[in-house]
């Protein structure tokens, strides 16, 4: 397409990259096809070339951004359908990322959405405080239809509704001894997983360790810093990814095999840090590192050769987070694994549409992210599956929401097939 | 960029827009209608982005109804009226402008009736042509009209330009395959054409309707014909050292009597960039590749590729690659099908499409490069060889205007070549803003007089789409 930038403008390094990205996109309209808001509205305004367009004349013109453009772009589930779709190679997810920083800087967000907004900023990426406000939260589910009432009230009654019902699963104190090996990975701890589900990266220490594979911690790592990324935060984002990155580099000065990352949300995010980081001469290279590193658990396990493990009878629907197959371009590798471990592994129709989850878009866009995950909830139940299978954490919360089919991560479900403890989860099935 | 005018906006009806807003307000969910200049952007243009005009207002309705209520409120208000399906017309068909509203039907977008039987389905006509297929397939069936954009592009679009794709050699274009349409008149009236049998008695006016680019009513819903999925089907690659010996290759099949189900032509830079994209193993060492698919019984599948790899190989043929798993065919048709989108990857493009005599490809592929290179430009090709309908994309940089006008020079130029050999100025993504004004050059004045005399009975007042398909001069309504 054509654009209008001045040089002044092209100046700056993230409009130079918009610009590029811009001038990729042909118009073509493809992307629209396989937006899921998209194909819920039906409305141009809500489909990636629509949401492209917006973009392109907020920047073009330096306008601020208004209620309008922020409403659509809000909407936006960064799923990144569109890039996979794109045969233009329109880079969607940075030209979104940076009209969100433009968003954040030039837009003042009414009172209640300010305030969920900072909110979850300063609560989610935090383990300690996630795992206090959790709690807490429990204690007010009773007054969820007060809150309902109050402006923004539907996104507090969806963040309370996404709290466990049940308490908190216990931090997993059988973390194997870390074994010396050839080959040595680090493995993100990350924030919201570790007080959801800790037993996802009990699993994959267990499965790794099995398979010869050393698992080292680095203590200072923490949240990726995708949460605050999405909401516009750049400062805030390269933060976290300043400090991961520092946490890591002694282990890569050692020897790294490879970052494994056990929420495919992260992964996105780590991947692209060498990008987030280009401009920051002091962190640029080894951020650039550290994204060549990053491997979802299911890629790497790939990469391994591992042996076919005694068939189960027991039917996998393996959902896709959009963060694997869109953001990461892992497709096939987790039902290839799940196949050799013995489960048999159907596709879910629709299965390139977003759950809804998104990180915080099931609390910031409920009604959005309630009517897909119904539709994703009715196109599982299409393969009438024992078993849900995902590899990221967001999804798994979200679409246990709507189902009591067991929802497991692709990693507790390898490690069972090996050897591991059967997950509780599943224990009335076998 | 505005080398193709248009005419100049009815300030008599801009001055009433906060009127017709709120007489629109009064049809419509508030969600549905758009009027924030923002928020209207994203309807200025389609996928001929280098001409952009803003509506007046936009309409998303979401029934037959509501379409019915907006047209004739514009019709009694005098508001000209833009139908729009995805907006990916390649000729600016569905380009809005200043003076008029944008209907919308991407809300339209259920399917109504699937009667196996008839081998018919009802949709309404927002759907996308492949979410038609996509509905059909667990039955064993498609609907076989398949444009490139059949991904992203509506029913009631393909409608508007009777669209083709690469398949439609054997099952002809969307008038092939459309039975129904239940449309909306300019003052609201809903009339329904033709029905769900392959004829019907009376004047054809849903031929009419196919193809009459948004101007002579909205259609709303659709009943298309659907056909068994053929037992199997097998793409075979076929390399080339010059793209003669391929446009020759191609008219020896048909003269040969030989229909396969589709037939497509790519040069060396074409191959290229869906390679790229696609990673399809096209092969990279030949100057111009032909794709060809057959279909049928395995043992048909292999009758007729031997006669045409006979046939090939009597025109140099250097390269044979057949498709070996369901994966390979369908990489290979991705490759194909993504051809324009990928296209974007390496610059900007215009894409021509005009049609031309079958025994002319090998002049007129000589002929094209030869102009392209008189401007100083680059040109890939990539078309659906077996009708003829040929589809160059003239690469050019959109930030630069002497570019831009050269480019459409050159394509002119190249839609007069076709006229010239006996051919078409379009194939099959209709004439719009695009070619409006070369239609004097396949028309004479009363050939055109006609068409215009038949489009004023259904709009006498010129409000459907005004500005497109008829040369501006000329026009007595
Ligand atoms: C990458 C790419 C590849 C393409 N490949 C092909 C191809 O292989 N073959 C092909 O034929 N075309 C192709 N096209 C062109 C385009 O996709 C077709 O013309 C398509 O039918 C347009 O459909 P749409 O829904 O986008 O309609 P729009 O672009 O929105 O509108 C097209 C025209 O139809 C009218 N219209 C739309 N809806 C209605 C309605 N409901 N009632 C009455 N009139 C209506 C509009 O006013 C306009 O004049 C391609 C386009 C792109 C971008
Ligand atoms: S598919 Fe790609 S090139 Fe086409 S409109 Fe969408 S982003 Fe642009
Ligand atoms: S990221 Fe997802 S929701 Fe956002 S525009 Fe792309 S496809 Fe649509
Ligand atoms: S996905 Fe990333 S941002 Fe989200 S909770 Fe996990 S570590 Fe934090």
């Amino acid at each position: 397409m054509q654009t209008r930038f001045s040089p002044e403008q092209l100046a700056d390094s993230h409009t130079r990259e918009s610009e590029k990205i811009l001038r990729s996109c042909v118009h073509c309209g493809f992307c629209t096809a396989t937006c899921p808001t998209y194909l819920l509205e039906g409305d141009e305004r809500d489909s990636p070339r629509g949401r492209i367009y917006l973009i392109k004349d907020m920047l073009e013109n330096d306008k601020p951004a208004n209620t309008e453009v922020v409403t659509h772009i809000d909407r936006c589930l960064s799923c990144l359908s569109c890039m996979t779709t794109c045969p233009s190679g329109v880079h969607y997810m940075h030209l979104v990322d940076h009209a969100r920083a433009h968003i954040e800087k030039t837009y003042k967000r009414p009172w209640h959405d300010r305030l969920i907004r900072s909110m979850l900023a300063a609560i989610l990426p935090y383990p300690n405080r996630f795992r206090l406000a959790l709690t807490l939260g429990r204690l007010g589910r009773p007054f969820a239809p007060l809150l309902a009432a109050l402006p923004g009230g539907d996104r507090l009654k969806a963040m309370l509704s996404l709290i466990p019902k049940g308490g908190l699963p216990q931090t997993s104190s059988d973390e194997p001894a870390a074994i010396q090996s050839s080959r040595q990975v680090a493995i993100l701890g990350g924030c919201a997983q570790s007080v959801l589900d800790p037993e996802i990266n009990a699993a994959t220490n267990r499965l790794l360790a099995r398979f010869g594979i050393g698992v080292v911690f680095s203590p200072g790592e923490g949240c990726c810093g995708a949460l605050v990324h999405h909401m516009g935060q750049e400062d805030n984002a390269l933060g976290f990814a300043r400090r991961n990155i520092d946490a890591w580099w002694p282990l890569i000065e050692n020897g790294l095999d490879a970052i494994i990352i056990t929420a495919s949300g992260c992964g996105t995010t780590i991947k692209d840090y060498g990008f987030m980081l280009r401009d920051d001469p002091s962190y640029a290279q080894k951020a650039s590192r550290v994204s060549a590193l990053s491997k979802d658990i299911t890629e790497y396990l790939d990469t391994l050769d591992l042996p076919a493990a005694e068939p189960k009878s027991m039917v996998v629907a393996y959902h896709s987070a959009c963060s694997m197959q869109h953001g990461q371009q892992i497709k096939d590798q987790p039902k290839r694994l799940l196949k050799n471990a013995g489960f048999t592994v159907r596709d879910v129709p629709e299965g390139h549409i977003c759950c809804g989850s998104a990180g915080t878009y099931n609390i910031l866009q409920p009604d959005f992210a309630t009517r897909l995950r119904e539709r994703k909830i009715k196109n599982i139940m299409r393969t009438t599956p024992d078993i849900i299978a995902a590899g990221n954490i967001g999804c798994m919360t979200q679409i246990a929401q709507g189902t009591d089919i067991p929802i497991l991560h692709t990693a507790l479900l390898l490690d069972w097939a090996y050897g591991g403890p059967e997950p509780t989860a599943i224990r009335s099935l076998s | 960029m505005s080398a193709i005018a248009f005419p100049a906006p009815d300030n008599t009806i801009i001055v009433r827009r906060d009127e017709i807003i709120a007489g629109l307000a009064r049809l419509v969910e508030p969600e549905c209608l758009v009027t924030g200049d923002d928020e209207m952007r994203p309807f200025e243009t389609d996928a001929l982005t280098a001409y952009r005009r803003m509506p007046l207002a936009v309409v998303l309705p979401r029934s037959t109804q509501e379409v019915s209520a907006v047209l004739r409120y514009c019709h009694d208000a005098g508001v000209n009226v833009i139908p729009r399906g995805a907006g990916t017309s390649l000729a600016g068909g569905a380009i809005p402008q200043e003076d008029a509203v944008v209907i919308g039907i991407s809300k339209l977008n259920k399917v109504l009736d699937f009667n196996i039987a008839n081998r018919t389905i009802t949709v309404e006509a927002g759907i996308t042509n492949l979410a038609v297929s996509a509905a059909v397939a667990p039955e064993g069936f498609f609907y076989a009209p398949d444009p490139s954009s059949q991904l992203a592009c509506t029913i009631g679009g393909n409608i508007g330009m009777n669209s083709g794709g690469a398949h439609c050699l054997k099952y002809g274009v969307t008038s092939n395959n459309v039975l129904g349409v239940k449309v909306v008149l300019i003052d609201g009236t809903i009339i329904d054409l033709g029905g769900d049998a392959m004829d019907v008695p009376g004047l054809n006016l849903l031929g009419l309707m196919i193809g009459s680019e948004g101007q002579l009513g909205i259609v709303t819903e659709a009943i298309l014909r659907i056909i068994p999925t053929a037992e199997g089907a097998r793409p075979v690659l076929f390399g080339f050292d010059s793209s003669e010996d391929a446009g020759a290759c191609v008219a020896a099949i048909i003269a040969a009597g030989i229909v396969p189900v589709a037939m497509e032509f790519m040069d060396k830079p074409a191959i290229e960039i869906c390679e790229a994209f696609a990673k399809a193993g096209y092969p990279l060492d030949v100057e111009a590749m032909l794709i060809i698919e057959v279909e049928g019984s395995e043992a048909e599948i292999d009758a007729s590729l031997a006669r045409i790899v006979a046939i090939a190989r009597q025109h140099g043929v250097r390269v044979v690659k057949e498709s070996k798993s369901a994966i390979e065919t369908a990489q290979i048709w991705k490759g194909r099908k993504s051809a324009f989108g990928a296209t974007g990857r390496v610059a900007d493009y215009i894409c021509m499409d005009g049609t031309i005599p079958t025994g002319q490809l090998p002049y007129v592929l000589k002929r094209m490069s030869e102009i392209v290179a008189g401007y100083g430009l680059r040109v890939a090709n990539v078309f659906h060889a077996g009708d003829g309908n040929l589809h160059p994309l003239i690469l050019f940089n959109a930030n630069d205007p002497t570019e831009q006008a050269k480019a459409e020079s050159a394509g002119n130029d190249i839609l007069k070549l076709c006229v010239e050999v006996g051919g078409c100025l379009t194939g099959e993504h209709g004439v719009g803003i695009e070619k409006r004004d070369l239609m004097g050059v396949q028309f004479n004045a009363a050939d055109l007089n006609q068409q215009l005399r038949v489009r004023a009975a259904f709009d006498a007042d010129w409000r459907l789409n005004p500005a497109k398909v008829f040369p501006l001069e000329g026009r007595t309504s």
